[in-house]
């Protein structure tokens, strides 16, 4: 029957140092490790949100660094086609510039020749009214050294004249 | 802790050969053999008493730490003696009684006399005790389990206040999984996280202050193997702690669910009250039973296993004997956390019960608690 009975001293001194042990133990002890550890569960909980941040950030960046390179090669095709298209705009217009060049080029000979056409002609009668003029000088001189000869072509001339 | 139990045995077995236990030897025989139930020879009910002589008197307090025995004569610590007489406080050193339990060696201090009747100090001649607040062996224990406690964890939260956020290293490294799992899956699971961190701390001395207890008490010498956690009144000193607690930080939903349980017929109510009244009593009565005879009992196995060889009187069952008590040793490292996880949980929930909030629109639930 001893064994279940609590004795009073040890009651007394269980209560005692137990009291002292929760005091102790939960100001010096489990206060500190009980803080220390929730700090640092939180500065991991922070540290593992900051690297999910960052990862995200950098599939962020790598989205849009995809996008701007997207970007960048349409616009490279985009000033190519214009470039292409440029060229080819410059070389119709320089086939244009070249062809109408040529044409004027052709008129102004054409035109030339005709003048010179016209001017050779015009030398060409002039040489042909000299011709005359000196033949019918000739003639001339040779009708009035018989006159009635003469006369009478002059006065066949003054008939043809008429028929002209 | 093999050690231990032979050098208590050794106590058990050279006192008698000296004489001293010898008058009780015959009162002590009959009831031995009545409960025993077997006849006995001589020799073998002279061995069963000793073996009841020694294991009582090993699981039981004392007023001198008892550690072996050189030549015949015990080597003991004494330990002071505090007695609160009518004369006032008297304190003496419990050498004086000179190693006498039964009541023959009277000790004159502070004008009055005394005599120690198995470990119970009586004025001479009456039956009449003083108060008795004297450093026993289990005190003795208890102080060494408090220096203990209070080296390991202070010098763990140095280790935090020295190391901001670091991982734990060392003996941090080796106490912090303890009071996560004191807190996470003890606490946590019982107690609503609105009122964890109050009752945290608590959880986390009283899990520690057992388990640290119960594992110096299987060390086989000075200064473990006192049986402090399987003395009645540690555990009941632990038990009035939780049953204060906890109707302290009853709410008011918590004394309404005892004395007019919620939910059920108003001819029940009363009956259910006188109940659940009781249950404010047997719950942590149970708790002081249940440590008090778990690691008491494995004192006794322990203390039995060693006590074959000397019953059976041949060296050859040691081996027999030293396997087995190495098991049950082992077993006892089990029961030992077990044993301070059980209390510390049921603790916790009553704790938890105390301060839980019911949905009275629930019922359904409300009932399911009790």
């Amino acid at each position: 029957m001893d064994l279940v009975t609590p004795g009073l001293g040890l009651i007394v001194w269980t209560t005692l140092v137990f009291l002292i042990l929760v005091f102790l133990l939960g100001k010096f002890a489990w206060k500190p490790i009980l803080n220390a550890v929730n700090s640092r569960e939180e500065a991991i909980d922070q540290a593992l949100k900051q690297a999910e941040s960052a990862r995200a950030e950098m599939g962020k960046l790598q989205a849009s660094n995809e996008q701007l390179l997207k970007e960048a090669r349409e616009e490279r095709e985009a000033i190519v086609k214009e470039g292409r298209a440029m060229r080819d705009a410059m070389i119709a217009e320089a086939k244009d510039a070249a062809s109408s060049e040529a044409a004027k080029i052709l008129e102004s000979a054409r035109t030339q020749i005709h003048q010179e056409k016209m001017a050779a002609v015009t030398e060409l009668k002039n040489q042909v009214a000299q011709l005359a003029v000196d033949m019918a000088e000739k003639i001339l001189r040779t009708e009035l050294a018989q006159p009635e000869v003469a006369k009478a072509n002059i006065d066949r001339d003054i008939k043809d004249l008429n028929l002209n | 802790m093999v050690l231990r139990r032979l050098l208590t045995l050794f106590a058990a077995f050279t006192l008698p050969l000296a004489g001293t236990f010898a008058s009780s030897t015959e009162e002590h025989h009959a009831p031995a053999e009545a409960v025993e139930g077997h006849a006995a020879t001589a020799q073998e009910a002279e061995a069963e008493f000793n073996l009841n002589e020694m294991i009582m008197h090993h699981i039981a307090d004392s007023h001198g730490w008892h550690i072996l025995d050189w030549n015949g004569h015990a080597v003991s610590i004494p330990l002071p003696v505090i007695l609160w007489t009518s004369n006032g406080l008297v304190v003496f050193s419990s050498a004086e009684f000179h190693h006498d339990i039964e009541g023959h060696h009277v000790v004159a201090a502070g004008g009055l006399q005394f005599v120690n009747k198995h470990e119970k100090i009586y004025y001479a001649g009456t039956e009449d005790k003083p108060i008795d607040l004297s450093i026993t062996k289990n005190v003795l224990a208890l102080l060494v389990g408090a220096v203990v406690l209070l080296l390991i964890f202070f010098s763990a939260a140095r280790y935090y206040a020295k190391n901001t956020n670091a991982a734990p290293r060392g003996l941090a490294g080796f106490v912090e999984p303890l009071i996560l799992f004191v807190r996470d899956d003890i606490a946590r699971g019982a107690i609503p996280e609105k009122h964890l961190n109050r009752f945290v701390p608590y959880l986390l001395t009283l899990f520690f202050f057992i388990w640290v207890n119960n594992l110096l008490g299987l060390v086989p010498f000075f200064p473990g193997g006192a049986n402090l956690t399987g003395n009645i009144a540690v555990t009941f000193v632990l038990a009035v702690f939780t049953l204060v607690i906890t109707n302290v930080n009853g709410t008011k939903d918590y004394w309404m669910h005892i004395v007019w349980m919620p939910g059920v017929p108003t001819l029940l109510k009363p009956i259910l009250a006188l109940i659940e009244l009781i249950g404010v009593f047997t719950k942590p009565f149970s708790l002081m039973i249940r440590l008090f005879a778990n690691i008491t009992a494995g004192h006794i196995l322990v203390l039995s296993l060693v006590s074959l060889i000397f019953i059976f009187e041949s060296v050859w069952i040691s081996p027999g004997s030293i396997i087995l008590t190495l098991f049950t040793s082992t077993l006892e490292l089990l029961v030992a956390a077990l044993q301070a996880y059980v209390f510390t949980m049921l603790t916790a929930m009553s704790f938890g019960a105390a301060v839980e909030e019911h949905h009275h629109d629930d019922h359904a639930h409300a009932e399911g608690h009790h």
